[in-house]
């Protein structure tokens, strides 16, 4: 008993209950709608894992909002909420669709290159946000939500820019081969690896099917690297305290704006690597005209909260949440139920990911009241 | 004791638990009618538990509660307020952009068929009881112009417009000045006569001695003893509070000061909203010499604070240690010119709540050896140094370096926070309220400490609220009254009179103010 109080204490605990409470709610609300709850659930199961190819999907996917997340949770571990992860995403699709473009260098450059650029804008667009806040003090939820819509008019007037702009599409021209960041793209495509991978069923459909990139290595080791940065150096005690209280960093003789910025142009940056990745490893290797967002940032919200802002918890949650989103597309496909119920699945998961914060206290509570009647 | 109605409050047997933690073991109390009570224990010994179970903010575990004879079961505060019991919380809960009246008749206002209040009544019966009591306070003043001791007048006035009998005062001398405690001690002597009862909570021996008839002194949540409060002497009420002897005066030897080692020169600093309230001020601190402010709430002392941690900009004037003008350089040079400051609001200027008792130990060295290594952090160095704290200072719980220092106690929070500072090993340290909401053992460690490092040879700046600690630990005292310094005292020919008009904005030598 007092063992499994203690493992209700655990994050980790809280949040499969939390996760589990969504699947059972989401089976009431397809039952309660018509559809047979555990077909359904088999049917989304399976979507993610009968085959490789599937799975290395949900891996691709997840990808940028395992980035976005990160950037989320980096910024709220520092007391900022960087709802503006969405816009640094795009901005860092415009340009490094842009760069690609323009530049067609030996991959060795160009794909660094490519990548940096996204990096660098969108570490700038969290900059300014944060810049606005240390100068002004205007609060960055504000100044981010503005930035968002007018990061997707800026990628609209280049997406339909005459440089760019490719005839009879609704975006630009991809990005130069040399600027790709699949793995062993040119290698799967050739004489000698279709014939290779045509007698290896797992590698063909793993390879040959996907867009399998580097993006998904690049993010653990990103969350990795938020993770020493935040609890190993003395840079990132320096943000956690401004995050937790900015007075008392005040007079420890830390500079609260200069955090500010710091804190926004990392997140910025998180961002801006979740596009660049997805523009050289996903196609179409372009950005379109959007009429709406496409959540890329928004999602990362979403994980940064599945994951109670843990870089590490981020690559999990990031998982789960592109898992959830792929099964939904064939649920739909499959039963005809609305692909909505995955959205509903995951907006209670958290809600009740917020809802678990209080087990930990009931199981404290339980454990006191036990030791007293032991008394 | 027997039930009967010559008593305003009897509670008989009352328990209360938080978690596994008895707060309240077996109380029993008595209240007669008409006279002061005093509740005295030290900080957690459960006294504000109990009169927040009187008043219905909390339900006891066990036990009963009779009002005038009758058994009560009152269930949360409007039902206290309905059979005449009112409080005064140590906080105020008062709406600061309102009048006086407007806070008054808050929750409780006469209002016309349409919804509309009758304000004219409202505040006729308001000036009605201040004129009864000799209240004292402008019934269309705003609350964020008037001084705290008016707010707590308001306070009072509010529960004695809901008609109560018996008033219940939770440290109410906490925040005012011995001359607004004097006038406090005469409202309540006014309420006494006119057949109110009081309930006062106190950790002040002073302010009992000088108030109240009986005394019910609790410990560690239980009873400890029942007296009269003019049988009693402060020496032994403080130990019955304690459980063992203590030393209320600070034992030191006469200050052997040496060089001026810190000085400030015709100092004006604005304060957040833009007014000046540090005007023209100066000071200079000795080596080996503790040097007190005392002053009411809201003369300049935060602003003066902030500006020599370089929080705060400064106008015109120098700051100076060892002869180097530190002004405008920011905190971090401050910091590196071996200026430390123990805080008032520790909560929100000493520690961060939600970091480990061995992160917030490094909160200002974090990033310099042994605790930072080419940017990263030594974890090992820094639980050393922790260990070696909570040691040193018999911080407890003994192995609590992982635990998020919000829940330590108070006066462990603070042992932590004056052993980081003083093992900054500082030229001055800066002591703002440092004993503010600690009990007698840990007030009488902080005092210690003070006093070790004068005789190490610091300067020590001491900033309180709290008259009897600037007179009882400072060599030198002064007083700050509207931005200024306006009288500097030896400790030996302080006149608590003469400080505490000048506290009040009178002239030195003014005998008629």
């Amino acid at each position: 008993m007092t063992r499994m109080l203690k493992i209700l204490k655990k994050p980790v605990t809280c949040m499969l209950i939390a996760i589990f409470c969504g699947f059972v709610v989401s089976a009431l609300i397809l039952f309660a709608t018509g559809y047979n709850p555990t077909q359904s659930l088999a049917i989304m199961f399976n979507a993610v894992f009968s085959r490789p190819k599937f799975i290395t999907n949900v891996i691709i996917k997840s990808t940028p909002i395992i980035l976005t997340g990160l950037s989320v949770a980096f910024a709220f571990r520092t007391g900022l909420f960087n709802i503006g992860a969405e816009g640094q995403y795009i901005a860092a699709t415009i340009a490094s669709t842009v760069v690609g473009i323009s530049l067609d260098l030996h991959p060795i450059l160009q794909i660094p290159i490519v990548i940096l650029s996204g990096v660098l804008v969108g570490a700038l667009w969290g900059a300014f946000i944060g810049f606005l806040k240390a100068k002004f003090g205007i609060h960055e939820v504000i100044t981010s939500i503005m930035l968002n819509w007018t990061t997707l008019y800026l990628n609209n007037y280049v997406a339909n820019s005459a440089r760019f702009h490719k005839p009879e599409s609704d975006g630009t021209y991809p990005i130069n081969d040399s600027g790709l960041t699949m793995i062993l793209y040119n290698w799967k495509f050739s004489e000698e690896g279709r014939s290779f991978l045509k007698n290896n069923q797992t590698l063909n459909d793993i390879l040959l099917k996907t867009d399998l990139n580097i993006g998904f290595i690049v993010a653990i080791i990103a969350a990795i690297i938020v993770w020493v940065l935040l609890y190993k150096t003395s840079k990132g005690y320096e943000l956690r305290t401004v995050g937790l209280n900015p007075h008392a960093a005040k007079y420890a003789g830390i500079s609260v704006n200069r955090s500010i910025v710091f804190s926004m142009l990392i997140a910025g940056a998180l961002s801006g690597l979740a596009g660049a990745l997805y523009v050289t490893g996903s196609s179409s290797h372009n950005i379109h005209v959007l009429s709406m967002f496409e959540n890329n940032g928004f999602n990362g919200l979403a994980v940064a909260l599945i994951a109670s802002s843990s870089p590490i918890g981020c690559i999990f949650a990031g998982l789960m949440f592109s898992g959830l989103i792929y099964a939904g597309q064939s649920l739909q496909f499959k039963t005809g139920a609305p692909s909505e119920i995955v959205n509903i699945m995951i907006g209670t998961i958290v809600f009740f990911v917020a809802l678990t914060q209080i087990i930990p206290v009931i199981a404290d509570k339980f454990t006191r009241r036990r030791s007293e009647h032991v008394k | 004791m027997d039930i009967s109605n010559e008593y305003a409050v009897q509670m008989r047997g009352i328990e209360k638990s938080f978690g596994t933690y008895k707060v309240l073991d077996d109380i029993n109390i008595d209240v007669k009618k008409g006279t002061v009570h005093a509740i005295l224990g030290e900080n957690g010994a459960g006294k504000s538990t109990l009169m927040n179970i009187l008043y219905g903010m909390y339900h006891a575990d066990a036990g009963e509660i009779y009002l005038n004879g009758e058994a009560v079961n009152i269930k949360n505060p409007s039902m206290a307020i309905k059979h005449g019991i009112g409080m005064v919380h140590q906080h105020f809960m008062l709406v600061d952009k309102f009048t006086v009246t407007q806070n008054i008749i808050l929750g409780n206002e006469t209002a016309n068929a349409f919804g509309i209040i009758n304000m004219k009544k409202a505040r006729k019966d308001v000036i009605k009881i201040v004129e009864k009591y000799g209240l004292k306070v402008d019934p269309d003043a705003r609350i964020e112009d008037i001084s705290v001791g008016m707010q707590q007048r308001v306070e009072i006035l509010k529960a004695l417009y809901r008609g109560v009998d018996l008033l219940i005062l939770d440290e109410p001398t906490a925040v005012l000045t011995p001359m607004e405690i004097e006038e406090l001690i005469d409202i309540m002597r006014n309420l006494i006569n006119d057949g109110k009862t009081i309930i006062i909570i106190t950790h002040k021996l002073k302010e009992i001695k000088a108030s109240s008839d009986d005394c019910t002194v609790i410990r560690k949540g239980k009873v400890i003893d029942r007296v009269k409060v003019k049988d009693e002497s402060k020496q032994s009420l403080a130990e019955k509070m304690v459980g063992r002897k203590v030393r209320l005066v600070v034992e030191k030897t006469p200050a052997n000061p040496g060089g001026k080692i810190f000085e400030i020169n015709d100092l004006r600093v604005k304060c957040a909203r833009g007014i000046e309230t540090v005007k023209g001020l100066s000071l200079s601190i000795r080596k080996g010499e503790i040097f007190g402010i005392a002053g009411i709430e809201g003369n300049g002392q935060k602003e003066l604070v902030e500006a020599i941690t370089g929080v705060r900009q400064v106008e015109s004037g120098t700051i100076k240690i060892n002869g180097k003008e530190i002004q405008n350089t920011g905190t971090r040079n401050v910091i590196d010119n071996k200026i430390s400051v123990i805080h008032e609001d520790r909560h929100r200027y000493g520690v961060v709540l939600d970091f480990s008792v061995a992160d917030n130990a490094i909160l200002e060295n974090y990033r310099k050896a042994p605790f930072c290594k080419n940017g990263f952090l030594d974890y090992n160095a820094r639980d050393r140094f922790t260990e070696e704290l909570i040691k040193e200072y018999n911080i407890k719980p003994e192995r609590c370096k992982g635990t998020r220092i919000r829940r330590l106690s108070g006066g462990n929070q603070q042992k932590l926070v004056v052993g980081r500072e003083v093992a900054n090993n500082p030229d001055l340290l800066i002591a703002v309220q440092p004993t503010r909401g600690l009990d007698v053992g840990a007030i009488e460690f902080v005092h210690k400490t003070l006093v070790r490092l004068r005789d190490e040879g610091k300067a020590i700046l001491l900033i309180s609220l709290e008259l009897d600690e600037v007179m009882d630990v400072s060599d030198t005292i002064s007083v700050i009254y509207d931005g200024s310094i306006t009288g500097i005292f030896n400790q030996k020919e302080a006149d608590e009179q003469k400080i505490g008009l000048l506290m009040a904005g009178g002239k030195e030598n003014d005998e008629n103010a």
